[in-house]
Parts: C-alpha cells; sequence; structure tokens
C-alpha cells in the first residue's frame, strides 16, 4: 500500500480509525544509485540539482585582487589562496557592478540588494531574490524549500526574500537547526520500514479550517492586506505540503547518514569572528546531511551582518570599524587586520565547501550536484564601492556549469550572475532585472546548454 | 495574581457568539493596514486570556523596524513558512497546557459528558469563548460549527475530548485573525460616504496601544453593543483602561519599542575585556530603564523629560557591578537578586535613562564605545531627527589606528576622520552629544581616561554647550524635540503609521501635552480618543481630515 498526496482527510482518517498504522517494507535494490550517481538505479530518476549560498562580510581588501589572466590559467589573489587546492571545481567572477540608476547607495545594503534582487530602490524593499527563485524552483518536493542560517547569532542576517513572504528569517542555533531538521520528525530515507505518522495525517487534515477563513476575510480586507494574506496562506501551504511528504515514503539515499548533534552553545551572538566561522562549520555538516537525506535542496548561509563588528580575538574593534580606520600598509598594500579577516573568511569557505565535496553520491561528491555561490556586500568596502563585486561558485549543479574559469566582465551587470545561475538551476526566466540593471543574456563561457 | 481573561469571558451566552459576523467592507488606499503581532503582544495576549501561567516558549519570526518603530514596521511583516512552523510549535505547546488536567478545570468553562469521547457542545462553548478573545470577534456560526466537527475527528480518533479541543485551539493561535491586527472598514453613519473603523477593529487598535493585549471582555461588549462609536462609552472605556494595571504593560511595550530594546537580541560584549557584562546584565538593563520609566511616569505621574535627568533608578548587584556602585540586598543573602532603588548623588554623571547600559551598551560595538552610534541612536530615537547614511567613496586616508600614539582617544580619532567634508556633515550632528557620553565604556561602565589620556566629555547640542553627561542630559531634557517626538513616536506606535511632523493633529497633541505638564499618562489618553488615530492614512501618509 503507498500513500499518496490525494488520499482524501475523510479517506484516511478512515483508513487510520479502522485499520491502525500502515507500515511499508522498502525493497534494497531502490537504494542504489546508476553507475555515475546521477540517477536512482531503479527509477533513472535523476538526483535533483542543489544550491546554496555562502555569504561573508566586507569583501576582499581595497589591494587590486583582480586576477590578470581569465579562463583556466589564472592565479587567484594572495587572500583566496586557501580557496587553490578547490580551483578545479570553482568559477571566480570578478568586475560585476551594481548601476544606482539615481538611487542612493546605502552603504553595505544598496549593493547587494542590486545583485540579489536585480532592483534598487531607495525604499530598501528587499523581494525575490535569486537565490529563494531558485530555492522556489528546486525545492518543492522537499521538507524544506530552503533553508537559512546564520553565524553571528541574528535572525535578521539573511538576503533570501521570497517575492510575496520576503526576507526568510535565519536559524541562529546549530542545535535547534539540528533538531528542525534530524528531530522527532526526519524520516531516515533509508529505513527498511515506512510508517506514516498518524498524528501528520490528523494535523494535515485539521489545518483546513484555518483556510475556511480566508473567504471571509479577503472580503474584509483591501488590496494590500490582501495580499499579505495570501503570502500568508503561500506559507500555510508550504507547511501542509511539509506534512504532505512526511507521508510519503522517501526516495532511498545511500549518501545519507545521520550527522552527530552539536553541542549547546553557551550564547546565541558571538563577538569574534573565529566564533562565527566554528558555527559555519557546523552549519555546514548539518546542511549538507539534509541535501544527502533528501531534506532540502537550497540552503543560505550569512556569517554576519555586513556592517560585521565581529573581531579578532583580543582586538576590541570591530571588522566593519577597521576596513574604515586602518590605514593601508605602505609597502603592503593593504590594511593587515582586514587581511587577517579576509583570508580567515576563505579559509572558512573552503572548509565549508569541503564538507559538500566529502559526502559521496555514486562515483560523484554532493557539491557534484549542486552550485555554491559565496557572495559579499562590497568588493572593497572602504570605499563601499557598487563595483567590481567578487562571486565565487563551487560545484558543477550536476553537469550545468563549467568549472575551474575566472571570468572578469568589468563594467557588466553583477545582476548577470544572478540570471546565469537561475537558468543553470532551472528556473524558467530570461530577463532577470530592473532599469539597467535589467539583463537578457546569460554568461555563456560558464553555462552549459543542455539539451 | 491578575485573573484570567478567559475566565470572566465564559459569561457570553453561546446565542451572542453565535449571530456575531465581520463586517464586510472593501478597503480603500495602498498600504496594509493589518500589522502582525508582535512577540510581546503576543505574550500578553496568551497571558491576559489563559493567564500569565501559561509559558510561551518558542522563537517568533524577526520584527523589523520602519520609521524608527517595530509597530509600522508591523504593517509590511508578512508570515514566512519557517515562521509558520515555528508559531504552529508555539501555539501546540500553550494549546496543551491549556487542556493540561492541572488548567482545564479552571481555564475550559464546560464539563465533557465523558472525557474519552467527543462533546460537540462542550467543544462548541470552549471555542466559541477562547475564539472570540483570541480573534477578537466572536466566530461567525459557520466557521464555529467547522471547527467544532474537526475536533471531533480528533477526539474521536484518540478518544480524548481534550485532544480534540487542543488541536483546533493550536489552529486558532495560527489563524490569521489572531496573527493579524485587521483594520476593517465600514460605512460612517454620521458621514455620508465616508469609512470608518468598525467597532471591533477600534477596540483593538486602543487594547493594542494602552495594554500591548488584545481587548478584554467589557471592551468587546463594548465593541459588539456599538457603545464604542458613542462618545460617552467611548470616554468610558479609555478612562477605564487608563486606570487599569494593565497599561503598566502597555507603556513598557511601548518604550521598549521606542528605545530599540528589539537590539538587545545580538547584543554581545567581549568577556575578556568586560567580564562584568554577562547574559544577565543584558536581561536586568532593559528592566532597569522600563521599571525607571514606569516609576516615574505611571508611579508617580512625573514630567516626560525628566526621564533623560532623574538620578532615581533601581539596580540589582549584577548592574552595580557593571556601574561599579555598591548595592546592598541582605535578602535570601542576595539569591536570587532583587530589584533596589537607588537614587545617584548630586551633581552625578549618571543621570537619566542615557546613561543606563540600555542606553550606552546597546548602542557601541562589542568591544569599544561609538560616540557616533551613540548620538545616532539619541538623535533617531529620542528626538525623531534623522542622519543620513554614511556616503559612498570616501577617502580615509587621514584616518589613524586606535593604537596611534597621536590621537589616543576617540574624540581626537574622530576629529581626524571628520576632516573629510564628505563625512564631517553627518558627524556633526551626532558625534558632540556621542563624545559627552564617553564617559561610559562599550558596557556602560564609568571611566574618566582611555588610553591613559582624560577624556574630555564637552560638546554642544543644537547650539547649547556642556560638558559631561549630565550635562548632556539637561541639554536634551530641554530641547523642544524631545517631548514632541514622545508625540509623534506614541501616536506612530499607536497607529502604526508615522504622521508627518507637521500635521495640526499632531501639534494640538503636542500643545495639549506641554499644557499637561508632559505627563505621559495623559498623552495616552489624548491619542486614545484622538479622532486621527482611527481613521485611515491616506496612501501618502498623510493624516486624514478629522470628521
Amino acid at each position: 500500500m503507498k500513500f499518496t498526496r490525494s488520499l482524501t482527510r475523510r479517506r484516511v482518517l478512515r483508513g487510520l480509525l479502522a485499520g491502525g498504522a500502515v507500515t511499508v517494507g522498502l525493497p534494497v535494490f531502490d537504494a542504489l544509485l546508476n553507475e555515475n550517481g546521477t540517477a536512482f538505479a531503479a527509477t533513472g530518476k535523476a538526483l535533483p540539482p542543489r544550491f546554496a549560498t555562502w555569504c561573508w562580510p566586507l569583501g576582499l581588501g581595497e589591494d587590486n585582487w583582480v586576477p590578470a589572466a581569465s579562463g583556466r590559467d589564472y592565479q587567484l589573489p594572495v587572500q583566496m589562496r586557501g580557496l587553490d587546492p578547490l580551483k578545479p571545481k570553482m568559477n571566480f567572477f570578478t568586475g560585476g557592478q551594481v548601476f544606482l540608476d539615481g538611487q542612493s547607495n546605502n552603504v553595505h545594503f544598496t549593493g547587494l540588494q542590486g545583485m540579489m534582487t536585480g532592483r534598487v530602490s531607495n525604499d530598501r524593499q528587499y523581494l525575490g531574490s535569486f537565490n529563494a527563485l531558485i530555492g522556489e524552483a528546486i525545492g518543492a518536493n522537499t521538507r524544506f524549500r530552503s533553508l537559512e542560517v546564520s553565524c553571528a547569532g541574528s535572525p535578521r542576517d539573511s538576503w533570501t526574500a521570497r517575492g510575496d513572504s520576503g526576507m526568510q528569517p535565519a536559524e541562529i542555533s546549530p542545535v535547534a537547526l539540528y533538531q528542525r531538521i534530524f528531530g522527532p520528525e526526519f524520516q531516515d530515507p533509508n529505513a527498511a520500514d515506512f510508517t506514516p505518522d498518524p498524528e501528520v495525517i490528523l494535523r494535515k487534515s485539521v489545518l483546513s479550517g484555518i483556510s475556511e477563513e480566508r473567504q471571509r476575510l479577503e472580503k474584509a480586507l483591501g488590496a494590500a492586506d490582501r495580499a499579505k494574506l495570501d503570502a500568508y496562506f503561500t506559507s500555510l501551504r508550504e507547511l501542509e505540503q511539509k506534512l504532505a511528504i512526511q507521508l510519503e515514503k522517501p526516495d532511498p539515499l545511500p549518501s545519507c547518514t545521520l550527522p552527530r548533534e552539536p553541542r549547546q552553545e553557551t550564547a546565541s551572538a558571538v563577538t569574534l569572528a573565529k566564533e562565527a566561522i566554528e558555527r559555519s562549520n557546523q552549519y555546514a555538516v548539518l546542511l549538507a546531511h539534509a541535501m544527502a537525506c533528501g531534506q532540502t535542496n537550497a540552503t543560505n548561509l550569512v556569517i554576519s551582518r555586513p556592517q560585521s563588528s565581529l573581531r579578532k580575538d583580543g582586538d576590541a574593534t570591530g571588522h566593519h570599524t577597521h576596513t574604515h580606520e586602518e590605514q593601508l600598509d605602505d609597502s603592503l598594500g593593504y590594511q593587515l587586520t582586514c587581511r587577517w579577516f579576509t583570508e580567515s573568511y576563505m579559509q572558512a569557505l573552503r572548509q565549508y565547501v569541503e564538507v559538500f565535496d566529502s559526502i559521496q553520491e555514486g562515483d560523484r561528491t554532493l557539491l557534484d550536484s549542486m552550485i555554491l555561490t559565496a557572495y559579499t556586500d562590497h568588493g572593497s568596502p572602504r570605499l563601499h564601492s557598487v563595483r567590481n563585486y567578487p562571486i565565487m561558485t563551487f560545484g558543477n549543479g550536476g553537469g550545468r556549469l563549467a568549472t575551474g574559469l575566472h571570468i572578469p566582465r568589468p563594467g557588466d551587470q553583477v545582476t548577470r550572475v544572478g540570471l546565469t545561475l537561475q537558468q543553470a538551476m532551472g528556473v524558467n526566466v530570461s530577463s532577470w532585472g530592473v532599469g539597467s540593471n535589467n539583463v537578457t543574456a546569460p554568461i555563456t563561457e560558464v553555462l552549459v546548454q543542455r539539451t | 495574581m491578575r485573573r484570567a481573561r478567559f475566565l470572566i469571558a465564559q459569561a457570553v451566552t453561546g446565542a451572542a457568539l453565535a449571530c456575531m459576523t465581520l463586517p464586510v467592507h472593501a478597503q480603500e488606499g495602498q498600504m496594509p493596514l493589518s500589522q502582525r503581532l508582535s512577540a510581546s503582544q503576543y505574550r500578553q495576549s496568551i497571558a491576559d486570556i489563559f493567564g500569565p501561567f501559561i509559558t510561551v516558549s518558542g522563537r517568533f519570526d524577526p520584527e523589523y523596524r520602519e520609521e524608527g518603530l517595530l509597530a509600522v514596521g508591523s504593517r509590511s511583516a508578512t508570515m514566512t513558512p519557517s515562521g509558520i512552523e515555528r508559531y504552529s510549535e508555539i501555539a501546540a505547546g500553550i494549546a496543551a497546557q491549556v487542556v493540561s488536567p492541572a488548567n482545564r478545570g479552571t481555564l475550559i468553562s464546560c464539563q465533557p459528558a465523558t472525557a474519552n469521547a467527543a462533546d460537540d457542545a462542550c467543544a462548541r462553548q470552549f471555542l466559541g469563548e477562547a475564539g472570540r478573545l483570541l480573534y477578537r470577534h466572536a466566530l461567525p456560526a459557520d466557521e464555529l460549527e467547522t471547527k467544532v466537527a474537526l475536533a471531533r475527528q480528533v477526539s474521536e480518533f484518540h478518544s480524548d475530548f481534550y485532544a480534540g479541543v487542543a488541536v483546533i485551539l493550536a489552529d486558532m493561535l495560527i489563524s490569521p485573525n489572531f496573527l493579524y491586527r485587521h483594520k476593517v472598514l465600514e460605512p460612517d453613519p454620521d458621514t455620508a460616504g465616508s469609512q470608518r473603523l468598525d467597532a471591533h477593529s477600534k477596540a483593538t487598535v486602543l487594547s493594542f496601544f494602552l495594554w500591548n493585549s488584545a481587548p478584554d471582555d467589557l471592551l468587546l461588549k463594548a465593541a459588539e453593543s456599538g457603545e464604542i462609536h458613542t462618545r460617552r462609552g467611548f470616554r468610558q472605556q479609555v478612562d477605564r483602561m487608563l486606570d487599569s494595571p494593565n497599561v503598566e504593560a502597555g507603556v513598557r511595550a511601548f518604550f521598549a519599542d521606542m528605545l530599540g530594546f528589539s537590539e538587545f537580541e545580538t547584543l554581545a560584549k567581549d568577556p575578556q575585556l568586560y567580564p562584568r557584562f554577562t547574559p544577565k546584565v543584558i536581561t536586568q538593563a532593559q528592566e532597569q530603564t522600563l521599571r525607571t520609566i514606569v516609576d516615574l511616569l505611571l508611579v508617580r505621574q512625573g514630567d516626560y523629560r525628566d526621564l533623560i535627568t532623574t538620578p532615581r533608578t533601581f539596580l540589582t548587584r549584577s548592574l552595580g557591578a557593571v556601574y561599579d556602585v555598591p548595592v546592598i540586598d541582605l535578602a535570601d543573602n542576595g539569591q536570587p537578586e532583587h530589584w533596589v532603588v537607588h537614587e545617584y548623588p548630586q551633581n552625578d554623571p549618571r543621570v537619566g535613562i542615557l546613561s543606563h547600559v540600555s542606553f550606552v551598551a546597546l548602542h557601541s560595538p562589542s568591544g569599544r564605545s561609538s560616540p557616533t552610534d551613540r548620538g545616532k541612536a539619541l538623535r533617531e530615537y529620542l528626538l525623531c531627527q534623522a542622519v543620513p547614511s554614511p556616503p559612498a567613496d570616501v577617502s580615509f586616508a587621514v584616518v589613524q589606528e586606535t593604537e596611534s600614539v597621536v590621537h589616543r582617544t576617540v574624540r581626537e580619532r574622530l576629529i581626524a576622520h571628520a576632516t573629510d567634508a564628505a563625512c564631517s556633515g553627518c558627524h556633526k550632528i551626532t558625534d558632540p552629544i556621542g563624545l559627552a557620553m564617553e564617559n561610559f565604556d562599550t558596557s556602560g561602565g564609568f571611566r574618566t581616561h582611555e588610553n591613559g589620556a582624560q577624556i574630555d566629555t564637552t560638546g554642544d547640542l543644537n547650539g547649547k554647550t556642556f560638558d559631561g553627561p549630565a550635562g548632556l542630559a539637561q541639554a536634551v531634557r530641554n530641547d523642544p524635540a524631545l517631548p514632541a517626538c514622545a508625540v509623534q513616536k506614541a501616536f506612530a506606535y499607536a497607529a502604526g503609521w508615522m504622521p508627518p511632523r507637521t500635521s495640526g493633529q499632531l501639534r494640538v497633541l503636542a500643545e495639549g501635552f506641554q499644557k499637561n505638564r508632559f505627563n505621559f499618562i495623559e498623552l495616552l489618553r489624548e491619542i486614545a480618543l484622538s479622532e486621527a488615530l482611527y481613521s485611515v492614512p491616506a496612501p501618502t501618509g498623510a493624516m486624514t481630515a478629522a470628521r
């Protein structure tokens, strides 16, 4: 017997009441992937594309960090040398800029607003970021459409925004994230038996009571409030979908194992960069396992807010303050303390990516089925410039993206990277961005045309 | 202990519940009028409806500040998928406590024929009563019957009456009828062609403004009878609510919003540099300021402006350690900590709420103080004066490192920084007042020297010169922008939208505030009674003309 989403509430309840819970055995053959690890052997069903972002604060520094060469034969700048081992699986986009179109440059915000949502506006509206659009496209059949986390302790440190419900708040505790993903509601896809939880069936059916309030409310409210109500019911529907997924036998995933539960953190907020990086490492393990276990296809991590007050151990001054107050070292040509932060974050990024690259799926790794995108608020934060944004991608998205390239596009719209990534991940979009930030063509050097 | 509002409401008859329906009217304007309940409104509503012994545990969706207030930001707050998941968990926890064997006898007014089976009549009574208080209006009969039927299904499945009503109660707690405060319009019978808030929306605006909570049974009755639309009946309700002890929750909630206490959520100081700044201090710092405010404005009905200069406050031993003030707490050997009234001696620089940890530490980075952040916060939070964002593409060539032997104090470094013309415009309005607070380090501790140099705390506010935090406090207290800002923010907090400073109604309220010797409770009364509060803003944000 197999449960499907088309079962009615009445039928499910009647079945439960009459016959108790249902147990479904799992054929061993289902758990195997094909030779390339790209699809399930039994069904030929392709592994899903996955997408992740990793946002670090305050760019790469004030020196000229753009590699001289383009294409494959290029050298990473000194502050990114920690990423050298990953270079074959990486792309480095430089030169892209956000066009203000007469709007103010709200420093540490407007650039991200333009890069992530394609739109720049003084009203600070932040809706429909490209990572959220991708999450919606690839996450429909997972428990979590996307998972957002932040490392410095604020749920507001998030650059993921849906078109309707806006900014998606971040989880701030690795322990809480573990419980959310791998707590009592987690169903091991490789478990021998599958038993739909009758409580979940009941919960799902009862939620319909709220939907029945909708019509009356809509009649009572104006257009703007109705739009908010729509966003509410979209979120409620996702909760219903999540419950529905819990009632289905999950596809077996041999790469799925349970991570160890993190230690309880002593405080929600952290003040040191090394503490935030430690959380990034913890999140990496949890989020990579969540992907490998089919719980989500999209994850987004933010180290801290852009005007980061994270500090170096023993130093009273925060990173952001240093970017403005620390003098450029005459002999080296850069800010020494700021460089320490940048190098630390690039090392942290490498550690993060390597966790995804360490999980085997057939003869490939989890990273090979995904695109992990790293971005920041300003390339050169000291001047708050909205030009020359550094963006890195890791992984080829299951053959959707060429890798190993430096792609300099000085003066080009940085939104072109967002459009390229959306198209690579299967979002049906041919034009993205508003005004001068609008682009209609992807970066063809990296986008693999699929037939 | 305050009696749970739910117990009082149980007197409402089932017939009254069944006949009430939401008025149905179209609403003009482009901006959303509904506001998402804040975490504190949610908690207060649950405490008032079911009792303060119900624990609300879980994390709420973050709130976002607009125009300086979370209350204004709540209009654009939506419900995210992860948010509804979390609210659902919180709701299940509350519902389980309400129907628990320990509480069901007092919180559920009827007893089922048997606890092992469904009981439609009792479910109808309980869900109707709870729904009326949670939704701020009686449930329409058909919606109530749907809920009763769903409760029956669950009760039958579990052979447990209480399991059924618990599941439906939990769903009511994630309903948009509970999580959003809607404003519904109806034709104004006094002015042809005009609209007004319907009675329940009016009651809701009033209640969340004065009590930070849902309307109680009496206020709902005034809405149901239409009395709230009469001048006399409305006045009676406002006076009753302001005389109630519940008004303290309203005053606390307003100042917590106005003073930006939501930022405490992410506040931390370097434990190596500031070992006395513990998590306990973070909680107590907010309470210190709120107690000081309640004491001056509510208990002693004092002058609002004195908040900035009052030497009287409340301390615990942990706070005393930060301030370097001995706090004698002999009760129970000092454990748990108690609040002790503390009055600073005359001429002490630590006067008023600007000297509290909740201001000087909240508006400083984790490792060192920031006069610019403090000056900006003072301008924006208390004087309603906007400070522009820093400009892009600014050269910082003149800025020196903090270890500089030439520029040892923050003042010297800032002066070096502000020599740039692009920076100086803003720094001129933030730094002179922020530097006067440099006697307080980033944790709120008092100091006179930095890096071995004497701290210079001279400054000026709009041409008034002073020396030190006490001088700054006096200058702020006497600045007409201080009470004007309180009026503007209190109105915006109540209405959910920021009125333009030049509006006539605001001027009238400000004049009344002055006439009443800056008595804050009288200001609340004037705002609560003002017609402007219940008007609907035009798309531009301008106040509509008084009817």
